[in-house]
């Protein structure tokens, strides 16, 4: 089983307090640090595990500038086979679809029998490029995937719906999963791992070496332009209990009280 | 004349929320731009899901097929492909959920039509299209404009627009369309629902719920907080980090994809409030939120706010809690 898993390098931001940046299209990069897309860390995980169990080999594909490599090290030594960076100046400014293309552009020339991705990013979270990437391939695909189990040419999988519910769908191979967040345990990295993964090629590719033009990709190419970003109003505001531990400590306990919540 | 398309989503004979929240915000901005508006419903047996659609929309498009019993992208990607190519609307609204992540960017670039997906509000300006998402979980919004075309689609995130009936009632048209699908859709099977695994603890009974999120860090933590709930004479329960982390069950999960609560005090500890979290809390008698991040989202719907570091307000809390129960024995 040849499964190619698309990542993303991003920046953690659950608990940073963001900035806009000067220009007002993007965050202040300073003191964020960057890792692998949430989601696409389950993805490399299940493609792993696959691999583990049905043999084959696992390719991460991303693309990105040189930091994104921290990322790809990362599949590496999770157990990735290879790694390709699709990396050019033109690329800057795309959005899911111009990603998409470039993906396609370059996945449409490996042998594949699985693509798994993540359902959406933690910067963007658009949750596009799975599917226009299954359509430009002409591969069935399913999103938001929480288990799958692979049959004799296609693969049982369940869908999440909303609620705790999910759907149970079959989908023939080769096909395209864009995975959800809990699908698996997403193993940590052994320092034999890291060390072999240091010595691992990374191929990189350009956009003349995928055969698309300026006009497909970065801005130009792109279905959706940012314009400005901003930090969301606040329409109503949590009255703040200042003080010491012990004082808000006993202002909740107050409130608690005249609530007879305790 | 501009026309604005809306896809209707049900599921088991259900109408989903999303719809007439779609529609609402659809019938304003059709009454504004003098535009028709157009919901289409796919499915089998749904005519009688169609007609309550009539009230909002000047005409009801309605395509049973037996193939499409169940929702299938696939299907619904083909049928619509041709009702969009046909109809040419200004914009096609779809919901930002289970079903239409799996629909929408497919359908868009099967017709290479510009989508901007999770929108939380949108608008047609001097000419051009443009949305207002967020990224960064909730922390920024972005204002974004589509690429010039004369069709142009959103995926619309759940409660974004608050769903009204319309004053007067529209009175529309249902039309019967013949499904276009020659075939089954073999490469793309729906098999089963499955239900989530009955669950030992009923959150949504609990009066008093500590919502634990990303900032408890650890497994190893749990007991604090635990003991806390406990203190409180409460239930634990939490966002989606936590039970993808395995470290509490599923039906502890609170938000779009677990439950749906309204304890009297919920109390959120490390929560940094990402709307599919809020939308299964926020209306909670009281909230109460502990969080390091001064912006964290959970502090516009919290009444009381926090902003420290959680480990040091659960002990002398848990204490203050204790004492405050001696006094009144």
């Amino acid at each position: 089983m040849d499964i190619i898993v698309c990542v993303k390098h991003v920046p953690e931001t659950a608990e940073a307090e963001l900035k806009i940046d000067a220009t007002g299209k993007t965050v202040e990069k300073t003191g964020l640090v960057y890792d692998i897309n949430e989601w696409d860390d389950y993805a490399l995980e299940e493609a792993v595990r696959i691999r583990e169990k049905h043999g084959g080999t696992v390719t991460a594909i991303t693309v990105g500038a040189d930091d994104s490599d921290s990322t790809l090290r990362k599949c590496l030594a999770r157990g990735a086979d290879k790694a390709i960076r699709l990396t050019d100046q033109k690329f800057e400014g795309s959005d899911s679809y111009a990603i998409a293309k470039i993906l396609h552009a370059t996945i449409k020339t490996l042998h594949f029998d699985l693509i798994l991705c993540g359902v959406q990013s933690g910067d963007g979270g658009y949750a596009m490029v799975g599917p226009i990437l299954a359509e430009m391939l002409n591969i069935p695909h399913a999103t938001m995937v929480k288990k799958i189990e692979l049959l004799a040419g296609s693969a049982k999988i369940n869908r999440e719906l909303e609620g705790g519910l999910e759907e149970q769908i079959e989908i023939r191979l080769p096909a395209l999963f864009a995975v959800q967040t809990g699908i698996n345990e997403p193993r940590y990295v052994s320092i034999m791992g890291i060390r072999k993964a240091m010595q691992k090629e990374i191929k990189l590719m350009s956009l003349t070496d995928t055969g698309l033009t300026e006009n497909d990709v970065g801005t130009l190419g792109s279905w959706i332009r940012p314009e400005k970003l901003y930090i969301p109003p606040v329409e109503k505001q949590a009255e703040f209990l200042k003080g010491t531990p012990d004082e808000v400590a006993a202002k909740i306990t107050e409130i608690l009280k005249s609530r007879g919540l305790i | 004349m501009m026309e604005i398309f809306v896809l209707a989503e049900h599921r088991q004979g259900q109408m989903r929320d999303i719809t007439y929240e779609m529609l609402t915000k659809a019938r304003e901005l059709a009454e504004k731009r003098n535009a028709k508006l157009t919901v289409a419903i796919l499915g089998n047996n749904v005519k009688g899901l169609a007609q309550p659609l009539t009230e909002y929309a000047g005409t009801v498009i309605v395509i049973e097929d037996p193939k499409i019993e169940n929702f299938n992208s696939e299907a619904y990607k083909k049928i619509l492909s041709k009702l969009i190519t046909e109809h040419k609307p200004s914009l096609v609204m779809i919901g930002h959920t289970s079903y239409g992540i799996d629909l929408a960017p497919r359908l868009a670039a099967a017709l290479n039509l510009p989508l901007a997906t999770d929108c939380i509000d949108f608008a047609f300006e001097n000419e051009a299209f443009t949305v207002t998402r967020q990224m960064f979980g909730g922390k920024v919004n972005v204002k974004a404009t589509a690429r010039k075309a004369e069709t142009y689609m959103a995926t619309i995130r759940q409660a974004a627009f608050t769903a009204a009936r319309p004053a007067t009632p529209v009175n529309g048209q249902i039309i019967e369309v013949p499904s276009s699908l020659t075939e089954e859709i073999a490469e793309k099977r729906f098999i089963q629902y499955v239900l989530p695994p009955p669950g030992g603890v009923d959150i949504t009974a609990a009066e008093k719920l500590v919502g634990i999120g990303r900032g408890i860090k650890d497994a190893a933590n749990l007991p604090i907080v635990e003991e806390l709930a406990k203190t409180l004479g409460g239930v634990l329960s939490c966002s989606r980090p936590i039970v993808d982390k395995g470290w509490l069950p599923s039906d502890r999960q609170v938000g779009t994809s677990g439950k749906t609560v309204k304890p009297k005090l919920y109390l959120a500890m490390g929560i940094s409030g990402a709307f599919q979290h809020v939308l299964g809390m926020k209306s909670s008698d009281l909230i109460i939120a502990i969080n390091k991040d001064p912006k964290a989202p959970i502090f516009s719907f919290a009444d009381y706010g926090v902003v420290d570091d959680l480990f040091k307000i659960v002990p002398p809390l848990k204490n203050k809690i204790n004492e405050s129960r001696t006094q009144k024995a």
